[in-house]
C-alpha cells in the first residue's frame, strides 16, 4: 500500500543544521550544488548554540609558541592515542582557515589588545587556544553560518525528521521524514547525503543535551550498513549543574576553569591536587568528570551531591564580561551569584566520541555516498575529546564532507529505489497510531535514560553492562508496543517515539562496546578493569549491522607515519 | 509535594480552549519543566517548542498570565501561587498548534537584509572597545519576543511594512560593525519600515537578553536614516569624511 508524500529533490542532502550541517551545505553549495538541509527545529536553534567555549585552533595570536603540531600532539594525546591520526592533523591544520573564515562571513570574536582574534586557556591544550566569544561562542557560529547560508540560497526544511536513508544497491541515493508540523510525509532524492545530526545525549538521565540529540544520524547510517567506531566513548562534562532539580545536568562551561575558576570538595580542598597535580583544575574532562564522581562517592560532595566551582575570587566585573550568560543562569535559575560565591556542579552526559566511521579526507562513511560530519562522526577524538575540538571539528570535517558530497554529485547519478522502502517507512511510523492500546512513549523513554545512568555511566563493569542491555532488549519489546495519543499535526509524544528507536539502536551500541573493552581508557572506565592494557590501546572497536543483527569487530588502530610519530614523542 | 494549576491553550488556528493541568512543584521549577511534566505524565500530545532549556535557543516563546516570556526562564515561584498560571501561545504569530505558532515570516524579513559586507582591503583587525557595542546585539537568540510585544506587528498586523525590533538589531549588528562596508538605511526606510516605531520599548522591556533594543539599535538607525534621507549635508559630509563610528 502506498501512503501520499511529497518529493524534493537535490544533488546533495543535508540532515542536520548545526555547525557541522550548515558548514557542509556552505561548501557544496560554493561548489555549484543544490543543496537541500533537513532540521528537527528551526533554523538557528541547534544544539551547537548551546557550546559556549570556544573554538580550537593554533591560531597563535596568544601564544606564539603554538602551531598545528602542538594542537595535534594535545588531541591525541587527550583522545589516548585512540583517534584517527589523520583526522587529528587535518582538524590541527586547517582550524585556523575555518576560524579566520568566520571573521570573513561577520563573526565578531572577543580581541587581544593588538585587535586580534583573543584565545584562552582550557583543558588539555597547552597554549592559549580558544577563540571565543564570552561565552556564547557557538550561538556566534550558528549565526554566521546561518546567515552565510541563506544568502547563497540553500533550502532549509525547519521541523523535519529523517527517518530512512534510501538506498539503491549499497548507494544511499535519499531519505524519508516527515514535516513535524504537519504529519507528512516527504521524500528527498539527492546523489549524496551528509549526516550532521549530532549525538545522542538524550539517553542519559542527566545529560547537557537537547531533545534533538537522540542518535538518529548513527542510527540511519546503521540502518543503512555503515560501520559505527568507538561507541563506548561517551564524553561526561565534569560541570553540570546540580541543583534545582529541574537544572540538573545543564552545562556549565570549561571556560569558568579557563578563566580561573576553582574546583573544592565539601571540605575546601583543592581536591584536583590528587587527581592531576600538574594540571588541576584544567586537566582533561575525564579525569575531572572521575575526580568529582569520586568525592562525592566518598562522601566529600556538596549538599546537592556535586562539587564547589568558584570564579568569586575574580573581580565581579571580569567574571560578568567574560562569563555573562553563566552569571544569569546562575542567578535566575539557582539564585546564586557566582561573582560571590560557587556554583554546585556535578558530572553530566554531554558528547559523543564515537560516532559512524569516516574516510578523514572525505568524511564519507563506508557506505557510498553517506558522509557524516560533526559529532555524529568518530574518529577525531579518540577516547575523549578536549573542550574546543567540537566547534573546530564542526567546522574542518563539515566543510570537506560538502566538498566531497558536492565532487560526487556532479559524477553520478541520482539513484533509484524502490517504492517498498517509502511503503516500510511510512507504515513504521503510522503503527504507532493503530495499536488500539499500549504505553506512552515517555515511560519508555524515561526507564531508558534511567538505565543508561546508572548502569552505563561514568564508571562500568561486566554485570552492570550486561544488566543494562537486558534492559535495552526489555525496552525494544516495549517499543513495539508504544502508542502515541492524538493526530499527526504537531505531536511530541509520536515524534519521541520514533526518534527513541534511534536512542535504542545507540544504546546498544554504547553497552556492547563498553562490554567488549576490557581495560578502562579516556572515558571509558571500568571498575573490574581499572587499567589501561596496552593491547587494547591498538584497537578500536567497530559496530556494524550484519544481516539484520548488531555485530561488534575489533580493528587495529592506523599507525602514523614516523614524522607524525615524532610529533607525538615530543616532550 | 505543592501542586501548581496550568491551564494551557489547546487548539490549532480553528480556535481552541484553556485546559487545566495540576502539576507537582519541586524547587527552582520553570514553567517549561510543568509543561514537560504535562507531556510526560498527562497529555503526550501537547505541542510545545524548546531546545536548549537554558535561556540560550530562543525556542520556547510563550505568554505566562499574558507576558512574553521563555517559558524555561520563568520560575514558578515568580507567578503568583494562589491562581492558574495561564499559558498560551505568542499572540502576533499565527498558532499552528497549542504552543507553537508560525514564526516563518521572520525568516522570510531576514532574507531581505544584505549581508555583512566588509570593506575592500581591511587587514582584519578591531578592538575590543568598537566590537563591544556590536557584540550586544549579536547576542540575539532570536526568541521573537521583541516582535510579538510590538504593536505595529502585534495590534495592526504591519507585517508587510515593517520589519519588527529583532530585524532593527540585526540592521544593527551589520552596519556598526566595525569592518562592514555597505549602507542600509534604504532598506530600514522603503522596506523595514523603520519609521513605524514610534519607541514604545517594549521590545526592550521583554527582551530576555537585556539587549538596549531602542536606545541602541533603533535611535541610532534612526539617525543614519535622517542623516542620509533628510540632511544631505550630513550625507555629503560623511562621503567626503567618511561615516562617524559612534
Ligand atoms: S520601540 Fe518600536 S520596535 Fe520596539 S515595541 Fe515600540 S514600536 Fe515596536
Ligand atoms: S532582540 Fe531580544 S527579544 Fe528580540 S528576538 Fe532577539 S533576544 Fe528575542
Ligand atoms: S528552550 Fe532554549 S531558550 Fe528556552
Amino acid at each position: 500500500m502506498s501512503r501520499p508524500y511529497e518529493t524534493r529533490e537535490h544533488d546533495v542532502l543535508v540532515v542536520g543544521a548545526g555547525g557541522a550541517g550548515l558548514r557542509a551545505a556552505i561548501e557544496a553549495l560554493a561548489r555549484g550544488a543544490s543543496v537541500g538541509v533537513v532540521c528537527k527545529s528551526l533554523l538557528g536553534k541547534a544544539h551547537t548554540v548551546m557550546a559556549e567555549g570556544g573554538i580550537a585552533a593554533a591560531m597563535a595570536n596568544v601564544d606564539p609558541a603554538d602551531d598545528w603540531r602542538a594542537h595535534f600532539r594535545d588531541t591525541m594525546r587527550g583522545g589516548k592515542f585512540l583517534n584517527n591520526w589523520r583526522m587529528a592533523q587535518i582538524h590541527a591544520q586547517e582550524a585556523p582557515d575555518r576560524v579566520r573564515e568566520l571573521e570573513q562571513w561577520g563573526a565578531l570574536f572577543d580581541r587581544t589588545a593588538d585587535g586580534d582574534i583573543l584565545q584562552r586557556a582550557f583543558g588539555g591544550h597547552t597554549f592559549k587556544r580558544l577563540c571565543h566569544v564570552g561565552d556564547r561562542t557557538g550561538l556566534e557560529m550558528i549565526r554566521t553560518l546561518q546567515d552565510r547560508g541563506v544568502q547563497m540560497g540553500f533550502h532549509v526544511y525547519m521541523e523535519c525528521a529523517v527517518t530512512k536513508l534510501l538506498t539503491d544497491g549499497d548507494r544511499v541515493c535519499g531519505a524519508v521524514g516527515y514535516w513535524r508540523e504537519q504529519g507528512r510525509f516527504v521524500v528527498f532524492r539527492a546523489k549524496s547525503v551528509v549526516l550532521a545530526t549530532g549525538g545522542i545525549g538524550k539517553a542519559w538521565k542527566i545529560t547537557s543535551n537537547s531533545w534533538e540529540y537522540t542518535g538518529d544520524g548513527m542510527a540511519l547510517a546503521f540502518d543503512a550498513g555503515a560501520e559505527l567506531v568507538d561507541m563506548e566513548f561517551v564524553q561526561f562534562h565534569p560541570t553540570g549543574m546540580v541543583w534545582p532539580p529541574g537544572v540538573q545536568g545543564l552545562l556549565v562551561t570549561e571556560a569558568v576553569r579557563g578563566e580561573g575558576g576553582v574546583l573544592r570538595n565539601r571540605l575546601g580542598e583543592r581536591f584536583m591536587e590528587r587527581y592531576d597535580p600538574e594540571k588541576l583544575d584544567l586537566s582533561t574532562r575525564d579525569v575531572v568528570a572521575r575526580a568529582i564522581y569520586t568525592e562525592v562517592r566518598e562522601g566529600r560532595g556538596t549538599e546537592h551531591g556535586g562539587a564547589f566551582l568558584d570564579i568569586s575570587q575574580k573581580p565581579a566585573e571580569y567574571v560578568k564580561r567574560k562569563l555573562p550568560s553563566m552569571y544569569h543562569q546562575f542567578l535566575e535559575l539557582a539564585d546564586v551569584d557566582i561573582t560571590k560565591g560557587p556554583m554546585e556542579v556535578g558530572p553530566t552526559c554531554h558528547y559523543m566520541m564515537g560516532g559512524v566511521r569516516v574516510d578523514a579526507e572525505t568524511a564519507e562513511t563506508s557506505v557510498p555516498g553517506l558522509y557524516a560530519a560533526g559529532e555524529v562522526a568518530a574518529g577525531l577524538h579518540g577516547a575523549n575529546r578536549l573542550g574546543g575540538n567540537s566547534l573546530s571539528d564542526l567546522l574542518v570535517f563539515g566543510r570537506r564532507a560538502g566538498l566531497a558530497a558536492a565532487e560526487r554529485a556532479g559524477r553520478t547519478g541520482p539513484g533509484a529505489f524502490d517504492e517498498r522502502q517509502i511503503d516500510e517507512a511510512t507504515a513504521e511510523m503510522l503503527a504507532f497510531f493503530e495499536r488500539p492500546d499500549g504505553e506512552s512513549p515517555y515511560a519508555v523513554h524515561r526507564d531508558l535514560t534511567e538505565t543508561m545512568q546508572s548502569l552505563v555511566g561514568i564508571f562500568r563493569n561486566r554485570d552492570d553492562l550486561e544488566s543494562g542491555l537486558a534492559k535495552i532488549r526489555e525496552f525494544r519489546d516495549r517499543w513495539d508496543r508504544i502508542r502515541v495519543e492524538g493526530s499527526r499535526l504537531f505531536n511530541p509524544g509520536w515524534h519521541l517515539a520514533r526518534d527513541l528507536k534511534a536512542m535504542l539502536t545507540v544504546s546498544e551500541a554504547v553497552a556492547r562496546s563498553a562490554l567488549r573493552r576490557e581495560e578502562s581508557r579516556g572515558a571509558h572506565s571500568r571498575t573490574d578493569f581499572a587499567r589501561s592494557d596496552p593491547t587494547w590501546g591498538k584497537k578500536n572497536i567497530v559496530v556494524k549491522r550484519v544481516g539484520g543483527a548488531m555485530e561488534l569487530s575489533e580493528r587495529p588502530v592506523p599507525e602514523p607515519p614516523p614524522d607524525l610519530k615524532t610529533i607525538l614523542e615530543a616532550p | 509535594m505543592k501542586e501548581a494549576v496550568l491551564r494551557v491553550f489547546r487548539g490549532t488556528a480553528d480556535g481552541g480552549e484553556l485546559v487545566e493541568y495540576r502539576v507537582p512543584v519541586a524547587p527552582g521549577m520553570v514553567v517549561l519543566d510543568a509543561l514537560h511534566h504535562i507531556q510526560g505524565y498527562l497529555a503526550p500530545d501537547l505541542a510545545v517548542r524548546w531546545n536548549c532549556k537554558a535561556g540560550k535557543c530562543g525556542s520556547c516563546s510563550a505568554e505566562v498570565n499574558g507576558r512574553p516570556r521563555l517559558t524555561c526562564k520563568t520560575r514558578m515561584d515568580s507567578l503568583p501561587a494562589d491562581r492558574p498560571i495561564v499559558v498560551t501561545p505568542m499572540k502576533a504569530f499565527p498558532v499552528l498548534r497549542d504552543l507553537v505558532t508560525d514564526v516563518s515570516w521572520n525568516y522570510e524579513v531576514n532574507r531581505k537584509i544584505p549581508p555583512f559586507s566588509p570593506r575592500a582591503g581591511t587587514d582584519w583587525k578591531m578592538s575590543q572597545a568598537d566590537v563591544d557595542r556590536v557584540q550586544e546585539f549579536r547576542k540575539c537568540i532570536e526568541c521573537f519576543l521583541c516582535q510579538n510585544v510590538c504593536h505595529v506587528l502585534r495590534d495592526h498586523g504591519k507585517k508587510r511594512e515593517f520589519g519588527g525590533p529583532r530585524f532593527f538589531v540585526r540592521v544593527a549588528a551589520l552596519e556598526m560593525h566595525p569592518l562592514d562596508g555597505l549602507s542600509r538605511t534604504k532598506l530600514l526606510k522603503e522596506e523595514l519600515g523603520l519609521g513605524y516605531c514610534n519607541i514604545t520599548k517594549c521590545c526592550t522591556e521583554v527582551c530576555p537578553e537585556d539587549i538596549h533594543i531602542t536606545d541602541n539599535a533603533i535611535i541610532p538607525l534612526k539617525e543614519r536614516v535622517i542623516d542620509d534621507f533628510y540632511d544631505p549635508l550630513a550625507k555629503l559630509l560623511r562621503k567626503v569624511f567618511g561615516r562617524k563610528r559612534t
